[in-house]
């Protein structure tokens, strides 16, 4: 796997103007009048829940080294959380139904984590991928779960508190503020991990897991946090998912979905979660300018895709780096 | 350094600027004279051929009219749905709010449906649904802007039960895939049989998309049932067709099936499919001068042979023009429109058929025989065939 | 279910098996002996059906389409080696999966291209065109003997190459060691372009022999690719017996689960590979 050296961790100047620029734009886009603008708002809140969901597969796989070709079994089972919590008829409220969905899936990680974390390379990667197999088909046999039909999301969640709402989600302005505001959150509390002792056990267990075991790391339980942890989160990125678009269905566990979000994480750049952002916002608009161009436009993603991981290993991010902080790299010692 | 990041800068902001370019649609758009079309449909993937059928016979239909809706030029767009479900809302919001079309022309598949259906009900868009089966669309979740020109899941197989009964086979096994369409399927076809007097003897389902059957063949052949009744569709249809043969049960099991069993698979199957029975809408030997001409006149346009799809989407404009021409092309005003199409007799290559109150075609269902490799028709097998429409209501 | 009928599901589980194994053999050979993860196995078996279908039209006879076919896939996995794969030796198995995967958007889309969408169908060889009765209804293909008959020799084959040869010799020092094997003059280039050149070969021929019994349609390749990834974490990467053992295994449990336990069948492999990896997490055999 990557060594630590081969990642961005501590972000240069210019990917912090970057991203301060970028923070920015998005904050100020629903005050731009345009044409559709209900669209691009709606577009724009879908990149940052793909990024959110991004950024928490970043954790287990660019920080602690463990690639799951099963993470959107998270994203979806929250989605789901939420379609049987929300009444055909009123809304649920996001207060505890949010919480509920976010610590659901948690432990649905919990549990198939304990499995799932004990193997090792291209196990686990096998592996991760057959539990999210088993997820989906539990929803798409089933009919009582919605079945391949999937299940409508009647109504966004409520933010009423005591009686006084202070803000309306049905309101795609709103929501989207509220997806902008989850976003940098979540950014803040994964950056502070990330350089917290448990990040550094965390990066240490990704760069050598035999020697964090030799100097007394318990390594089963820091991947077990770290997978747990993990998908929580992709669990707030498919809470939000569902009640955006209103509807769930099994494909949201799928294997695509899964191999979407590694894609999204290493066109980024691996490791330092602004990647996962940068990555998720450009691999949905590669895929939208590819599909607007042509009807094969699966072999132009397909391309992409391949020159991707031919010439920009370290993601958009590397690339920016290394174009744009030549002098600030250290001598290395002979 | 500092010019190397203006650089960066500035090329980022002109790249920023070029491609949103790409993703903003005209913004000359002040007063449309223009009726906007907006197909979603599957251009790639497993229903590319269903996808591309329903554009080419929707329009041929607005061609047969000058190609103008209410006497209004007509703007095309476009979205591969992917048969994805799980990108079902975002492509239609595509169509219905970045492309603000006018009425919605899609889709094959029944997930992506429910997600179309979702955009539809919400934003009001008329939604026209060329071929998806999903019950709901026109029972439960039925709404005035949705019609639909296919048939509902359950409908072919409601239909099949006596036809079977007519035959003598009185104890049956049904064999579908483990997903909503089967199960739809199923419970049409056992409507249809246990009225006529039938028994279902077992149910059995294939996991989805599976389509290793040899293990429920063999159940089947242990079970010795009088006839088989199935529902799949595609690749995995020619394979049961062709798996059922080579074990030797066509010999002594009439199979019987929802007709895109033996849909677009013939050549596929080969001599598997012969003497197989399916009751469909359609089928593309139906002998009848308003379906013959329009085969011929497909041809003419498209140098390929028209299927089920092909009517479908050719319904769909017929029934998109009917409604244009009442309001002359101005789709907005929504009471004239629906007046205009609800309850419409849609004069198809498949027969009349009559919109029912649920927004689903009541229509004839044929039951065919496949003779030489043609599906060919051998006498109706349901007249007037109508959907439940359990659980609709509409104002 | 009584004895006769216990014997027939035998017998299919066996013959859907041993088609699984061919797939997997190819799949767990370079996994095992490269260390690449390929996603796009599936799009290989699907292409060497659509390839058969093309051939046998051609030349009017399945057999030379097969050969034609297995050399010209061959030709592919060297040039798609040599072009690509090589590359990759060294990187993460991340940015295999990632490779592959887009691979497989090229492939399906370069075949959507070439040969269209269509569901087509091979026809058997006549030779092979009879029956065997199993009981009064129920008869069972010739040709799927002959498939069936075709994997298990393969396998023999396969086993034979890698234990018994000066080939398989240095395949497997090069699996255990390459820095070693190269220093000892072995060309492990070339050792490692022959393994994905016979991996995808494997899984080409397997689609263009199992063509006549499977129709040829676009969506095969996916859902053969991931029981090929279960066959072969099951088996143990990079081991063609444990492979084998574990093509055996998913074909019973598919087998008999869809005609005793049809809720689960569904499932029923991912819960087979779980329990598997909960006691020996790196599968049945090592390579």
């Amino acid at each position: 796997m990557s060594t630590a050296k081969a990642q961005l961790e501590i972000l240069p100047r210019s990917i912090q103007v970057l991203l301060a620029a970028g923070a920015i734009a998005l904050a100020a886009f629903p005050l731009i009048p345009m044409e559709s603008s209900g669209f691009y708002i709606q577009l724009l809140s879908q990149m940052m829940i793909l990024a959110i969901f991004a950024m928490s597969l970043d954790l287990l796989q660019g920080v602690t080294g463990l690639v799951s070709l099963g993470h959107a079994a998270y994203f979806g089972l929250a989605g789901y959380a939420l379609a049987f919590l929300t009444p055909a008829d009123v809304p649920v409220s996001l207060w505890w139904s949010l919480p509920v969905a976010a610590l659901g899936t948690g432990l649905a990680a919990l549990v198939i984590g304990f499995f799932v974390v004990r193997t090792h390379g291209i196990y686990f990667i096998m592996v991760t991928m057959a539990f999210a197999q088993m997820v989906f088909y539990i929803f798409f046999d089933n009919a009582e779960l919605g079945g391949s039909d999937g299940l409508y999301v009647y109504f966004r969640p409520d933010a009423t508190l005591f009686g006084w709402q202070p803000f309306d989600l049905e309101n795609k302005t709103t929501f989207f503020y509220f997806t902008l505001a989850l976003l940098v959150l979540i950014y803040a509390f994964l950056r502070r991990l990330l350089f917290s002792p448990f990040g550094r056990a965390l990066t240490g267990i990704r760069v050598n897991e035999h020697r964090m075991r030799a100097v007394g790391y318990g390594s089963f339980g820091y991947k077990l946090t770290a997978f747990t942890l993990a998908g929580a989160l992709a669990g707030v990125a498919g809470y939000l998912w569902a009640a955006q678009t209103g509807y769930v269905n099994p494909e949201l566990m799928g294997f695509h979905l899964s191999a979407h979000a590694i894609m999204m994480v290493i066109l980024g750049g691996m490791g330092n979660f602004a990647g996962a952002i940068v990555g998720a916002f450009a691999f949905e608009w590669v895929m939208h300018f590819f599909k607007d161009m042509t009807k094969h436009w699966q072999l132009l993603m397909g391309s992409f895709i391949v020159l991707v991981v031919l010439f920009a290993p370290r993601g958009l991010l590397g690339l920016i780096e290394r174009f744009t902080a030549p002098k600030e790299k250290v001598e290395e010692a002979p | 350094m500092t010019t190397r990041r203006n650089l960066l800068t500035h090329s980022a902001a002109a790249i920023g600027a070029a491609s949103t370019g790409l993703f903003l649609p005209e913004l000359a758009r002040a007063q449309s004279d223009k009726v906007r079309v907006g197909f979603m449909l599957p251009y790639t993937g497993t229903f590319a051929q269903l996808g591309v059928s329903i554009e080419k016979g929707f329009l041929m239909a607005l061609n047969e009219q000058g190609g103008k809706l209410g006497g209004k030029e007509v703007e095309f767009f476009k979205v591969d749905d992917e048969s994805n479900p799980a990108k079902g809302v975002e492509n239609a919001n595509l169509l219905v709010q970045r492309d603000k079309v006018d009425v919605l022309v899609g889709t094959v598949h029944s997930g992506v449906q429910m997600g179309i259906h979702k955009v539809a009900r919400e934003s009001g868009v008329l939604s026209l649904i060329p071929n998806a089966g999903v019950q709901v669309a026109t029972r439960a979740q039925c709404a005035p802007n949705v019609y639909r020109t296919s048939f509902s899941n359950s409908q072919p197989t409601l239909a099949l039960g006596k036809a079977m009964m007519d035959r003598g086979h009185k104890k049956a096994v049904w064999i579908t895939w483990n997903y909503s369409a089967g199960a739809e399927a199923l419970e049409g076809f056992e409507a249809g049989y246990t009225a006529a007097g039938g028994t279902i003897v077992e149910k059995l389902a294939v996991p989805f998309p599976s389509v290793e059957f040899q293990a429920l063949l063999t159940q089947i052949a242990a079970i010795k049932p009088d006839a088989v009744a199935c529902f799949f569709a595609g690749g995995g249809a020619a394979k049961f067709l062709r798996d059922f043969h080579a074990a030797g049960l066509s010999k002594t099991i009439q199979l019987y099936g929802s007709g895109f069993l033996t849909e677009g698979v013939l050549e596929a199957a080969g001599p598997a499919a012969e003497g197989v029975m399916t009751t469909m809408h359609y089928s593309d030997s139906l002998d009848t001068p308003r379906n013959k001409k329009f085969r011929l006149d497909y041809v003419k346009a498209f140098k390929s042979q028209p299927d089920v799809y092909s009517v479908q989407g050719y319904d769909a404009g017929q029934l998109l023009i009917i409604g244009a021409n009442a309001v002359k092309g101005d789709l907005s005003n929504k009471s004239a429109l629906y007046a205009a199409m609800n309850g419409v007799t849609i004069d198809s290559p498949r027969g009349k058929w009559t919109m029912s109150a649920a927004h689903n075609p009541i229509q004839d269902m044929y039951l065919r025989q496949v003779v030489k490799g043609e599906n060919k028709v051998i006498g109706v097998a349901g007249k007037a065939v109508a959907d439940p429409a359990t659980g609709c209501r509409m104002s | 279910m009584d004895f006769a009928n216990f014997l027939i599901q035998l017998l299919n589980s066996l013959q859907y098996g041993l088609l699984l194994f061919m797939l997997a053999a190819g799949l767990t050979l370079i996994f095992g002996i490269m260390g690449v993860v390929n996603l796009a196995h599936g799009t290989f078996y699907m292409l060497g059906a659509y390839l058969a279908w093309f051939l046998t039209a051609q030349f009017d006879n399945l057999l030379i389409a097969i050969v034609v076919g297995a050399v010209l896939a061959i030709a592919f996995g060297w040039a798609l080696e040599w072009l690509l794969i090589r590359h990759f030796y060294k990187r993460d198995h991340l940015d295999q999966v990632l490779l592959t995967f887009g691979l497989i958007y090229i492939f399906q889309e370069a075949r959507s291209i070439l040969w269209g969408d269509d569901v087509h169908s091979v026809a058997v060889p006549a030779m092979f065109n009879g029956a065997i009765q199993l009981t009064d209804n129920l008869s069972y293909p010739v040709y799927r003997l002959v498939v069936s008959a075709v994997c298990a020799g393969l396998a023999m084959g396969l086993y034979l190459l890698i234990s018994k040869t000066r080939l398989g010799m240095k395949i497997r020092a090069g699996a255990f060691n390459r820095e070693m094997t190269e220093s000892l003059g072995i060309n492990i280039r070339f050792i490692h372009a022959i393994v994905f050149a016979l991996g995808v070969g494997l899984a080409a021929v397997a689609g263009m022999v199992a063509a006549p019994i499977s129709s040829v349609y676009p969506g095969m390749g996916s859902s053969v690719l991931i029981m090929c990834f279960v066959v072969v974490v099951i088996g143990g990467i990079g081991s063609v017996r444990g492979a084998l053992v574990a093509a055996l295994m998913v074909g019973l449990v598919d087998t008999f689960c869809k005609v005793l336990l049809p809720e689960i069948a569904g499932m029923a492999v991912y819960m087979l590979m779980a329990a598997v990896l909960l006691f020996k997490p790196e599968g049945l055999f090592k390579s």
